[in-house]
C-alpha cells in the first residue's frame, strides 16, 4: 500500500495515494479542473496551461523542520504564480484552490486565447457536441472575446495526415495529445509539430503518412475537432446516434466497443452503421482499440450480404423459404445420422457454436472447428484464471510470446505487452524472425521454422531467460501460430503448457492462445476438435453442415469432392466411389464454400444479434444488436435450433440468454455464468464518456458489461495433438513457405471496407533481400509459389530460404509446406 | 309610444346596414385575391442562397436539433473543389422536413448559424397522403439568384473555404 496524503482542494479535504496529480485527487471529491493536454493514460506535459490553479503548502521551519503553526493551524504558503494541477503530485498539507479568483481567470485567460485563432466551425465540425474545447469554453470561458474578430489566423482545413486521418490545422490547439499516443502508447512516432509559436503544425514523418494501425485513437483523445477519421466524416451529429454495445469480432483480444448507429437516406431510409468506437474495459482494451477494429465494420452494410436461403435445384442456386429450407436441411441431416459433420469457425458466437454442438451430438456426427491453430484444450486447462489483467502486470511478472506477431495479430494486446514491458515486466519473445515487439523485449529467443516446440521445451534451462522464466512471480505464456499450422501450434502449446502447469489458477499466470478468431477459444470449451484432414471429412461425410467457414476458397483443391464444381477438379483429385456430401453452408456472404452449397442459410451478422464471445484470456463478453437484420436473415443459433426443431431435437432458439443458461449447466468451465452477470459493471478509473469535464475523449462509459473469465478445466479434455512426422525445416535445397498473419488481410470481414483497401495490397510473399537474389527477383516482381502468381516484396527479417506466405491473401497455406518458387 | 318601438329598432337596424353599405370592404376573395402577410409571418421554409448560388446550408443539423417537434431530418456530405454545393466542407445531401409534425415556431431560423433556413410567406399547404408532406431539399431551396450559378458548382480550390459567413454582428 502506497502512502497516503492528505491535503484541502477548495475547503474539502481529501485522501490520496503519494504521487496523484492534484487534478485527479481533485476529480475524486468531483471537482473538476479544466485541462486540454492532460490525459490520464499519458505522462503529463502541463503545455496547454488550462489547468493552472493556487497551490498552497504548509511553511516548514528550516531549523526545526517543524510545520510552523498560525493560531492554532499550520501556516499556508501560497506561491507567487499559479501551478499546473495536472504535473504537481499531491503533498502532505497541501491547499489548492481550483475556483479562486485568480484560477477562475486564468481559466477564462486561457480559453480567450485558444480561440483567438479557433474557428467558429461547431456547425459543420465533427466533434460538435461531444467536443472538449466546447464543454469547457461553455463552462469557464468569457462571454466575449477581447480579441478582434478579423485577425483570426487561418490555415489549411483538409489535410489528409494519412488515407484514414484527416487533419484541420484550424482547429488544432497544439496539446500534443495525438503526438503523445503515438510516442508513448502506440510506440509509432509518426506525428511531430513543425514549426513555432502561431505557425505551429501537426505533421506526418511517415511514408506513407500517418503510418500507424492505432491512428484512430488519436480522433478519439483530441480535445477539438482538428482530427477526424476519413471513415465517418460528416457522417452525422453525434447527438443524433444511437448506441449500441458491442465486442469486436476481429481479434481473439475482445475489445470492448460501441457501434454508433444512425437512419440514412444515403442508404435508402435503413439504420446503418457510422463508426465504431471504444468502449471501456480497463482489463481488456482500455479505451483504445485499433484501426482494424475501427475501420473494417462495412461488411455488414455490403450489397453482396445473403438475404434469403437459397437451395440448389437442377444444378443452380434458388430462392426458397425458410421453412422448405430447414426441412430439407433437417431431412438430409437426419438420414445422415453419425455421417454428418459440423464445420464451424470461431466467428461464430457461444450461443451458436453451443447449439452447432448440441445438433452435432444429437446426431452422432462430429463438431469440428475450422482452425489452423490448435492447442485449445490446453488453454482452457492452464489458461489465465478470473483476476487476470495485463495493466497490472509489472516487475516480478515475465511474459513469454512464441511464434506470435503480436502487432499484426492482435494489435491491443501489443500494446498491453508494450506497456507492461515498459513498467517492468520481463518481455521474452520467441520467434523465427523479428517482429515489432522485440523492440520492448528483454530477451529474445530466435529459432528456425520447424524448432518452435523444441525451443520452448528447452527454454527452462537456457542460462538467463530460463531464470527469467522458472523464478518469475507471474508468468503469462502467449503462443500463436506464427510459421506453423495445426500440428505445429499443437505441439508448440503442449510446450508451453509445460511451463505454466505448475501456475495453474494463480491470477496473471497461464496460457493464452493468439487465435486467428475471435471465439476461437469459445469453441475450444464448447468442445469443438479440430480438423486436421478437411479432404478427408468431405470424403467420408454424407452431409457437412458448414457455418461461418470459407474452405473452399481459402483452399480451392477442396472443390474436387464437389461436384458442382466439376470444372474445378485437379488431375490428381482422388476417384473415391463414395457420393460427394451434400452440403449446408451457413453464412453472410456467398462465399466460395457458399457456391458450392446444396442449401445456403443466410445468418445474421454479430452487429444484428445477441450473442457472446470468448476472449483469448478467456473472458466471455456479450454483444448486443445494433441494426436491424438484413433480409431474412436469422441468428445462427436460431437457425440450428430451428433445423434440431424438424427432426425433433429441442435446442434454444429464441433468446441468447437462455441459451447461455444451458451452456451454464453443462459446460463445465462457464458452470454459473449468466447474461445477466456478463452484463455488471463496475466503477472504472479514469472516467470517460460521462457528461462530466474531465479530460474529455469519445470513448464511452462501459454500462453494458465487462464480462467474466471463464473458470478453468482442470483437466485437459483431450491431449495436445502432437505433429505427426517431423516438423519442416528449411535447408539448402529446400524453400520453405510458412504461414504468417496480416493485420489486414482479404477475409471478408476486411475486405469489405473499400477505407483499408490501399492498406491490404495484394496476394504477396516475404522474402530475404538475399533469398531474392537467389533466385533473381526484386520487390515488385512476380513469382510462382506452388502454381499461385504472388508479388514479392523484400523484407530484411525473414529467414533465408524461407518465404513468407500472408494467411488469407488468396494464397493456400494451411501450414507451413515445401514451397517451389519461380520467377513468373 | 309602444307602438313606435319596432319601427325605432328597424330604423336603427337598416342606418347600420345603409352606412356598412359605403364602408371599405373587409372580404378578401381568397383565392382570387390574398392578403399580404406580416413581416414576421411563419409560413413554409426556405433555403436561401448566397448571390453567387451557392446553398447557405451547410448541413450542420442544428435546425434538427432545435425542432421541438423532431420534424427536421438532415444527412450532410463533404463539398470539393469540383463538387461544390456550399462554402466550407459540408453540405446538406439530404434535407427534409414533416409538415405535418412543423408546428411553425420558428425555432428552426433561430439555431440556423448561417441563416440558410427561413421562415416564409407561403401557407398555402395541402397533402393527399402522409407521404407528400414530407418535404425535400428541392422543395424548399429558392431559385438561384440571377447573379449566380445552379450547384452543384465548380469553384477552384482554397475558395469558399469557411462554412459559417463572418458576419458583421455576430450577436445577430
Amino acid at each position: 500500500m502506497t502512502k497516503q496524503v492528505t491535503l484541502t482542494i477548495d475547503g474539502q479535504q481529501v485522501a490520496v495515494s503519494e504521487g496523484t496529480l492534484i487534478v485527479n485527487a481533485a476529480k475524486q471529491i468531483g471537482i473538476d479542473i479544466p485541462v486540454f493536454c492532460y490525459h490520464p493514460k499519458m505522462e503529463p506535459v502541463g503545455m496547454c496551461r488550462q489547468c493552472l490553479v493556487e497551490v498552497g503548502r504548509p511553511v516548514v521551519d528550516r531549523a526545526t523542520g517543524q510545520v510552523v503553526m498560525e493560531d492554532g493551524k499550520p501556516k499556508i504558503q501560497f506561491g507567487a504564480k499559479l501551478e499546473t494541477a495536472c504535473t504537481t503530485p499531491v503533498s502532505d498539507g497541501m491547499v489548492v484552490l481550483t475556483a479562486s479568483e485568480k484560477a477562475k481567470a486564468n481559466q477564462r485567460e486561457i480559453l480567450e486565447f485558444l480561440l483567438t485563432s479557433h474557428p467558429l466551425d461547431c456547425p459543420v465540425c465533427d466533434k460538435g457536441g461531444e467536443c472538449p474545447l466546447q464543454n469547457l469554453t461553455l463552462a469557464h470561458g468569457a462571454p466575449a472575446s477581447r480579441f478582434i474578430y478579423d485577425e483570426k489566423q487561418h490555415a489549411d482545413k483538409r489535410v489528409p495526415l494519412g488515407d484514414l486521418i484527416w487533419l484541420d490545422r484550424e482547429r488544432c490547439i497544439q496539446c500534443a495529445r495525438c503526438i503523445r499516443f503515438q510516442d508513448e502508447i502506440a510506440g509509432e512516432s509518426v506525428l511531430a509539430f513543425y514549426q513555432r509559436g502561431r505557425a505551429t503544425d501537426i505533421i506526418t514523418n511517415s511514408e506513407p503518412g500517418f503510418d500507424s494501425i492505432f491512428s484512430g485513437n488519436t480522433t478519439d483523445i483530441c480535445p477539438v475537432g482538428a482530427l477526424t477519421t476519413a471513415d465517418f466524416r460528416f457522417g452525422a451529429r453525434p447527438w443524433e446516434m444511437k448506441a449500441a454495445a458491442s465486442i469486436c469480432s476481429q481479434c481473439p483480444v475482445g475489445c470492448n466497443v460501441t457501434l454508433n448507429t444512425r437512419r440514412e437516406a444515403k442508404s435508402g431510409g435503413k439504420v446503418v452503421l457510422k463508426r465504431v468506437m471504444p468502449r471501456q474495459n480497463e482489463a481488456v482494451n482500455e479505451i483504445w482499440i485499433c484501426d482494424k477494429g475501427r475501420f473494417a465494420h462495412h461488411f455488414t452494410e455490403n450489397e453482396h450480404r445473403l438475404a434469403t436461403p437459397l437451395a440448389r435445384k437442377d444444378g443452380k442456386l434458388a430462392l426458397v423459404s425458410w421453412d422448405k429450407a430447414l426441412g430439407l436441411v433437417a431431412g438430409k441431416l437426419a438420414d445422415a445420422k453419425g455421417e454428418a459433420v459440423v464445420l464451424a469457425s470461431g466467428r461464430l458466437s457461444n450461443e451458436d457454436l453451443f447449439n452447432l454442438k448440441q445438433l452435432a451430438d444429437g446426431l452422432g456426427g462430429e463438431a469440428l472447428l475450422y482452425t489452423q491453430m490448435g492447442g485449445g484444450e490446453l488453454t482452457t486447462a492452464y489458461g489465465v484464471p478470473a483476476g487476470t489483467n495485463f495493466a497490472e502486470m509489472g516487475i516480478g511478472t515475465t511474459i513469454l510470446v512464441v511464434a506470435s506477431d503480436l502487432y499484426n495479430e492482435a494489435p491491443i494486446w501489443y500494446l498491453r505487452l508494450k506497456q507492461a514491458a515498459e513498467r517492468g515486466a520481463t518481455l521474452i519473445l520467441a520467434n523465427a524472425r523479428e517482429t515489432k515487439l522485440e523492440k520492448y523485449s528483454q530477451f529474445v529467443v530466435r529459432y528456425s521454422y520447424g524448432d518452435e516446440a523444441e525451443t520452448i521445451c528447452g527454454l527452462a534451462k537456457k542460462a538467463h531467460v530460463g531464470e527469467a522464466i522458472t523464478s518469475a512471480e507471474n508468468l503469462v505464456v502467449l503462443y500463436g501460430s506464427d510459421g506453423l499450422g495445426l500440428d505445429g501450434s499443437s505441439a508448440l502449446a503442449a510446450a508451453c503448457a509445460e511451463l505454466v502447469k505448475s501456475r495453474a489458477g494463480k491470477p496473471n499466470n497461464g496460457l493464452i492462445g493468439v487465435w486467428p478468431r475471435a471465439n476461437d477459444q469459445g469453441a475450444w470449451e464448447l468442445g469443438f476438435k479440430p480438423v486436421a484432414d478437411l479432404k478427408a471429412v468431405f470424403q467420408k461425410a454424407n452431409v457437412v453442415y458448414i457455418a461461418g467457414a470459407d474452405p473452399f476458397g481459402d483452399n480451392p483443391e477442396l472443390t474436387s469432392r464437389i461436384p458442382h464444381h466439376a470444372s474445378r477438379i485437379p488431375q490428381h483429385a482422388s476417384r473415391s466411389t463414395h457420393p460427394a456430401p451434400f452440403i449446408i453452408v451457413q453464412e453472410l456472404f456467398l462465399t466460395e464454400t457458399a457456391k458450392l452449397a446444396d442449401v445456403i442459410l443466410p445468418a445474421q451478422a454479430v452487429t444484428e444479434r445477441e450473442g457472446s464471445f470468448t476472449s483469448g484470456e478467456r473472458r466471455a463478453q456479450r454483444f448486443y444488436p445494433a441494426v436491424p437484420a438484413r433480409g431474412q436473415s436469422r441468428a445462427d443459433f436460431v437457425i440450428t435450433a430451428q433445423i434440431a426443431a424438424e427432426f425433433g431435437l429441442e435446442l434454444e432458439g429464441r433468446f441468447a440468454a437462455r441459451v447461455m443458461d444451458k451452456m451454464a449447466a453443462t459446460v463445465k468451465t462457464f458452470a454459473g455464468i449468466s447474461y445477466r452477470e456478463l452484463a455488471e459493471t463496475t466503477e472504472q478509473w479514469p472516467i470517460v464518456g460521462r457528461g462530466d469535464l474531465y479530460y474529455g475523449g469519445t470513448t464511452y462509459e462501459n454500462k453494458q458489461g465487462l464480462g467474466v473469465i471463464l473458470a478453468l478445466s482442470p483437466s485437459p479434455t483431450g491431449r495436445g495433438a502432437r505433429g505427426e512426422g517431423k516438423p519442416l525445416r528449411p535447408d539448402e535445397d529446400h524453400w520453405l513457405a510458412v504461414p504468417v498473419t496480416r493485420l489486414y488481410d482479404l477475409g471478408i470481414t476486411v475486405a469489405t471496407s473499400a477505407l483499408l483497401k490501399a492498406r491490404t495490397g495484394g496476394a504477396h510473399i516475404l522474402l530475404h533481400p538475399d533469398s531474392a537474389q537467389k533466385l533473381g527477383l526484386a520487390a515488385g516482381e512476380q513469382v510462382e509459389l506452388n502454381g499461385n502468381r504472388l508479388e514479392v516484396r523484400l523484407d530484411p527479417t525473414v529467414p533465408v530460404m524461407v518465404a513468407l506466405v500472408p494467411r488469407s491473401m488468396g494464397v493456400p497455406i494451411a501450414g507451413p509446406m515445401v514451397a517451389k518458387i519461380k520467377a513468373a | 309610444m309602444r307602438v313606435l318601438e319596432p319601427l325605432i329598432e328597424l330604423r336603427r337596424g337598416l342606418w347600420t346596414t345603409l352606412r356598412s353599405m359605403f364602408e371599405k370592404q373587409v372580404t378578401t376573395q381568397y383565392p382570387e385575391h390574398k392578403r399580404p402577410v406580416k413581416a414576421r409571418f411563419r409560413g413554409l421554409h426556405v433555403l436561401k442562397r448566397y448571390d453567387n448560388g451557392l446553398e447557405k446550408c451547410i448541413g450542420c443539423a442544428l435546425c434538427a436539433a432545435a425542432c421541438p417537434a423532431d420534424a427536421i431530418f438532415v444527412e450532410a456530405s463533404e463539398n470539393s473543389a469540383e463538387v461544390r454545393y456550399s462554402p466550407g466542407d459540408r453540405y446538406a445531401s439530404t434535407y427534409e422536413i414533416n409538415l405535418l409534425r412543423c408546428i411553425y415556431c420558428g425555432f428552426c431560423e433561430d439555431a440556423c448559424p448561417t441563416e440558410a433556413i427561413v421562415l416564409g410567406d407561403q401557407y398555402e399547404l395541402t397533402f393527399t397522403n402522409r407521404r407528400a408532406a414530407i418535404y425535400t431539399k428541392d422543395m424548399f431551396i429558392e431559385p438561384v439568384p440571377a447573379a449566380g450559378k445552379p450547384t452543384p458548382q465548380k469553384t477552384g480550390p482554397g475558395m469558399f473555404t469557411r462554412s459559417v459567413p463572418e458576419m458583421k454582428d455576430p450577436s445577430d
